[in-house]
This record gives C-alpha cells, sequence and structure tokens, in this order.
C-alpha cells in the first residue's frame, strides 16, 4: 500500500516538473453566447498561475457557471481561447451528482476506471482518496446513506481520482449549512496544499471567496466581464470570522453592490 | 499513509470535528427484521382476501344469486381439485406461463433497443414515439382477429399478440427512464472522460435503470393480458392447452365453478409472477438507491 501510494505521489510530482511552463489556466478574450442571445460572458481575460486558489465572485447573471464549463470544455466559446496546464480539469458541482447506484467507493472507482486505470489500481487510490477526505469508512455506504457534506467530501475524492492539475468548483458548498461548510472549507485548504492544487472556485459569497481564495476576481453580471481584481494577503489558516477577512469582505461588497446597482438603472 | 502529511495539532481537531459532524448528520437505520416485515406485509392481504370469501359465501347463502350462476367458494374450490386431480390445471399453466415467458422475452428484445432509440434520437422519438403511446392504449386483444387472419391458428398468432401488447409497455418504460435522467449526471460523465460507448454503459443505462424496471414491470402485466385475451379466443386441437383456453371450457360446458376456478387460476398465477419476480427487482434496484420509503 504505501509503495503505491508512494508510487502514485511521485509520478504527480513528476508531471507538475515536466508540464511547468506557464499559467495553469489561460483564458484569453473570452466571448460566449447562447444561440442569437446576448453575451453571457465577454472579453473575459484571465490567468491562474499554477497553485494559486482563484475565487471567481459575482451575483446571478454574471455567467460564472458558463465560465468554468468553458475552461472544463464542456461547451465551445463563441469566441477567444481557454489552455488548461495538463489537459483536462476536473470539475465539481454545487450538487455533489454522485451516482445512486453506486456506493462512495465505487462513484471515486469509476473515475479511475474512465481514465483506464487497472483494477488493482483502481482499489487502492480510491481507499488512498478516501481516507484524504477521512471517508474511508464510509467507503461501503450508498450515497443516500450519507450526510450532505460527506456527499461533497466523496464528490471530491471523485474529482481528485482524474489526478488533473486543476480543480474547478462551481459554488460546491453553497446547498451545505453553515457547520459543515466551515468545515469543509477548513478541509479543501488542507487537501489543495497537500495535492499542490491549482483551483478555480466560483461562488456568490463573498465572504467565502476571502475565506478561500488567494485572489479573488469580480465580474459583473449581463454580460459577465471582469470589474476588479482583488488580492487576499491574508495568511493561512484563515477564519471566516476573523477581522481581516471582514474588512476586506466589506470593500469587495460594496464594489459588488455598486455593480449591481448599475442593472437597476435599465431594466 | 504520506498522502495524509503531517497529522499533528490542528489537523488533528479538524479530523475529529469532521468525525462529530458525520455522526450527528448521518442518523442510524434501525433495520425492521426481516421476519416481522414480512409478516407486517402479509397479514393485510390475508385478511382482506379472507373478508372477500366471507361475503362471497353470504351472498351465496342468501341465495340472492341462482346458485348455477354463482357457485360457492367450497364449489370452485373443488373444481380447481379436480382440475389439479385430472393435470389439466397444471398442462395449462405450464403452456401458458411458458408462451408468456417466451413472449415476454422476445417483447424485450425488441423493446429495449427500440426504447433506447427513441429515447435518444430525436428524429425517431418525434416520428414513432406517439404511435408507441398509442399503441400502449389499443387494447392487444384487438389484433386477435387480425392476427388469425394472417397467421391462422397456430402459435404465431398468440406470440403475435402478446408482442402487440408487451412492446409498448416495456419501450415506453425504456424511454421514460432515460428520460428521468439528470442532465448533471451527463455533465459528470463527461468531466469524469465518459464518452459515446462507456457513457451509455456507466452513465446513461444504470441512470435509467428504475424506469426501465417500471416498464418490465408493466410490459409483464400487458403480456399475461395479452395472452389470455388470444388463448380465450383462439382455440384448436393444435394450440394445445392454456389456461385461457381451459377457462373457455369451462364455459361452454356451462360449468360456472370451472369458470371461476380459471378466473382464480388466471389471477393466481399473475400474481405470482408479478410478487417473485418483478416486485423485488424493482425493490433491489429502488432500494440500492435511496428511493424506497422504509415502511413498505
Amino acid at each position: 500500500m504505501t509503495l503505491l501510494q508512494d508510487g502514485l505521489t511521485q509520478r504527480r510530482d513528476a508531471d507538475v516538473q515536466v508540464v511547468h511552463t506557464g499559467p495553469a489556466v489561460a483564458v484569453r478574450g473570452l466571448t460566449k453566447r447562447f444561440g442569437t442571445g446576448p453575451n453571457v460572458l465577454e472579453d473575459v481575460t484571465l490567468e491562474v498561475s499554477e497553485g494559486e486558489f482563484l475565487c471567481l465572485l459575482g451575483a446571478s447573471g454574471c455567467g460564472k457557471s458558463t465560465l468554468l464549463g468553458l475552461i472544463a470544455d464542456l461547451d465551445q466559446p463563441t469566441s477567444g481561447s481557454v489552455e488548461v496546464l495538463g489537459g483536462k480539469p476536473s470539475l465539481m458541482f454545487q450538487e455533489p451528482a454522485l451516482f445512486p447506484w453506486l456506493t462512495a467507493r465505487e462513484n471515486v472507482e469509476l473515475a479511475l476506471r474512465l481514465r483506464g486505470a487497472s483494477k488493482a489500481e483502481r482499489r487502492g487510490r480510491a481507499t488512498e482518496l478516501l481516507e484524504l477526505v477521512r471517508l474511508r469508512e464510509a467507503g461501503d455506504k450508498r450515497v443516500h446513506e450519507l450526510s450532505g457534506g460527506m456527499r461533497q467530501r466523496v464528490a471530491m475524492a471523485r474529482a481528485l481520482a482524474q489526478d488533473s492539475h486543476v480543480l474547478l468548483m462551481d459554488e460546491p458548498f453553497a446547498a451545505l449549512d453553515a457547520i459543515t461548510r466551515d468545515v469543509l472549507h477548513e478541509e479543501l485548504v488542507r487537501i489543495r496544499e497537500l495535492q499542490k492544487l491549482t483551483v478555480v472556485f466560483v461562488t456568490h459569497n463573498v465572504r467565502e471567496a476571502v475565506r478561500l481564495g488567494d485572489r479573488v476576481v469580480l465580474l459583473s453580471s449581463r454580460p459577465g466581464r471582469i470589474v476588479q481584481e482583488y488580492p487576499v494577503e491574508i495568511g493561512q489558516p484563515r477564519r471566516i470570522e476573523s477581522p481581516e477577512v471582514a474588512s476586506l469582505s466589506v470593500t469587495i461588497t460594496d464594489d459588488l453592490r455598486a455593480e449591481i446597482r448599475r442593472h437597476g438603472g435599465h431594466s | 499513509m504520506s498522502v495524509l502529511g503531517d497529522r499533528s495539532g490542528p489537523t488533528d481537531d479538524l479530523a475529529e470535528l469532521e468525525a462529530g459532524l458525520d455522526a450527528l448528520e448521518t442518523r442510524g437505520q434501525q433495520e425492521e427484521s426481516r421476519a416481522r416485515k414480512w409478516w407486517g406485509a402479509t397479514w393485510p392481504p390475508i385478511i382482506f382476501l379472507s373478508l372477500l370469501v366471507l361475503i362471497w359465501q353470504l351472498v351465496h347463502d342468501a341465495g340472492v344469486v341462482d346458485p348455477v350462476r354463482l357457485p360457492s367458494p367450497r364449489e370452485t374450490l373443488d373444481a380447481i381439485r379436480e382440475q389439479l386431480r385430472t393435470g389439466d390445471l397444471q398442462e395449462a399453466s405450464w403452456n401458458s406461463i411458458r408462451r408468456g415467458a417466451l413472449g415476454f422475452a422476445a417483447s424485450l428484445v425488441i423493446a429495449t433497443p427500440l426504447g433506447l432509440l427513441i429515447g435518444r434520437v430525436r428524429p425517431v422519438r418525434r416520428a414513432v414515439g406517439p404511435i408507441l403511446s398509442g399503441l400502449q392504449s389499443l387494447p392487444s386483444v384487438a389484433w386477435v382477429p387480425a392476427a388469425i387472419l394472417w397467421f391462422g391458428l397456430s402459435d404465431a398468432t398468440i406470440y403475435f399478440v402478446v408482442l402487440m401488447g408487451a412492446v409498448p409497455s416495456i419501450a415506453n418504460g425504456m424511454v421514460s427512464g432515460l428520460d428521468q435522467v439528470p442532465p448533471l449526471f451527463l455533465r459528470v460523465g463527461r468531466v469524469l472522460g465518459a464518452r459515446g460507448l462507456a457513457s451509455a454503459r456507466h452513465v446513461l443505462l444504470p441512470a435509467a435503470l428504475p424506469g426501465y424496471v417500471g416498464g418490465l414491470r408493466q410490459g409483464w402485466a400487458f403480456s399475461w393480458r395479452s395472452l389470455m385475451a388470444a388463448e380465450l379466443i383462439a382455440r384448436s386441437p393444435e394450440l394445445g392447452l392454456g389456461v385461457g383456453q381451459l377457462l373457455d371450457l369451462s364455459r361452454q360446458n356451462l360449468d360456472t365453478a370451472g369458470v371461476f376456478a380459471g378466473i382464480i387460476s388466471i389471477l393466481v398465477i399473475g400474481i405470482a409472477v408479478e410478487l417473485f419476480v418483478f416486485a423485488p427487482l424493482e425493490r433491489r434496484v429502488l432500494r440500492r438507491r435511496g428511493l424506497l420509503a422504509a415502511s413498505v
């Protein structure tokens, strides 16, 4: 077991060294509209460096989810380009979207299987990942037997099973209660450091963005455009209740409100 | 253990916190014992059936209906015994169940790919979908005269009628199963790298299974009904004896108790297959997914 784990960890480090050639995610001049509708995203240019935790923040209709879909290559942009380090990023949604006909472990193993991992490799790696999200004991449970927070952790293990450099998260904690969300914030920060992940995290929760991100990018709504960027120079571990987090949150919230107010005039 | 890294201080706190939350949020499910569950599900229908038989007996005793037209429960039981003694009932049941199973299996083979096509290919759905739904509401007994004209009094007639009854149900079950697949599942499948066949096998088909199994269940009911309709109408020595034919034979002999016995046999076989094949199958699929109310 230890051998296998070490092997996988080493392989991961090797990958990172080989493809170290620039930003982990590069979005250039991205515009997207659906059919003949208005632009959902307009000329978005964004770089996420390797190992960075970037939070995308915006009100409804800012095209946050659309942007993630484009980065994940689930949709095609109308114009502009997207480049992702190591090819395919992994993606987590607001709902855990685990497959209910499989156990927690089988959900993780399916991700490995679809990448062509052998049976033995699947077993070992799934155990490792479930241990990482601290759900080793719950591996044989079915999805409906898990709490919301546990499901989202299994979803995280499944996303990590893709072994991509970049993890995209689309409001992954929005449906959880505040206590669970707080715990998962800490969990995410821990895992991201361990796995040296690059994270693009979409949220409409300002404090959450400041709690987690190395950088927060504010998007406007209809069309989605980048309005402002905020580096978060608060060391981890952070707490969502801390005065530093609160003070930056106030600044960003004011800008966000100003942005939303613009829409009241001509609607 | 290397992935866990340094397990000291705040990390350990977090682990304990998480374990506490998990314990609080997953309520322990108290499993009722199997025997208790079985007993709980068994006595209500037994009491209800006993009541029905009691009412039947009372109506018979009151003499409001000519006893020739309404046999007593006792006479009906005797008729069943007699059919068992001569071996007619066993032979007829075996023949009918064999036909039903074969017809159902053939329907399955035709309806499953048909349902997949209709569910996933839009032009096919537009063209065939409405007709298939329409066929589902057409009583398949309406096909019997046509089938007799085409195939004569042969097994082909019977199987044709069964197919016309069961195929639309099973195919429609497949279509509704496919329609109920959450689009998010397909999206997740794509993110995980499932495309084409892999996506169908690992995401689409398992996700559509509950609807499909519901369709199978209904398909069997339609198979059995259609089979009985066909057997009641199409009778000939070459066809052999089925339960439907046995029933019609009793009618011709003005043997009311025999007619009642026939109806009861058809009902019992239908219920037995439902109870021992399809209900457990559906329950298994739904329970795995947590879609089954705990009380049932």
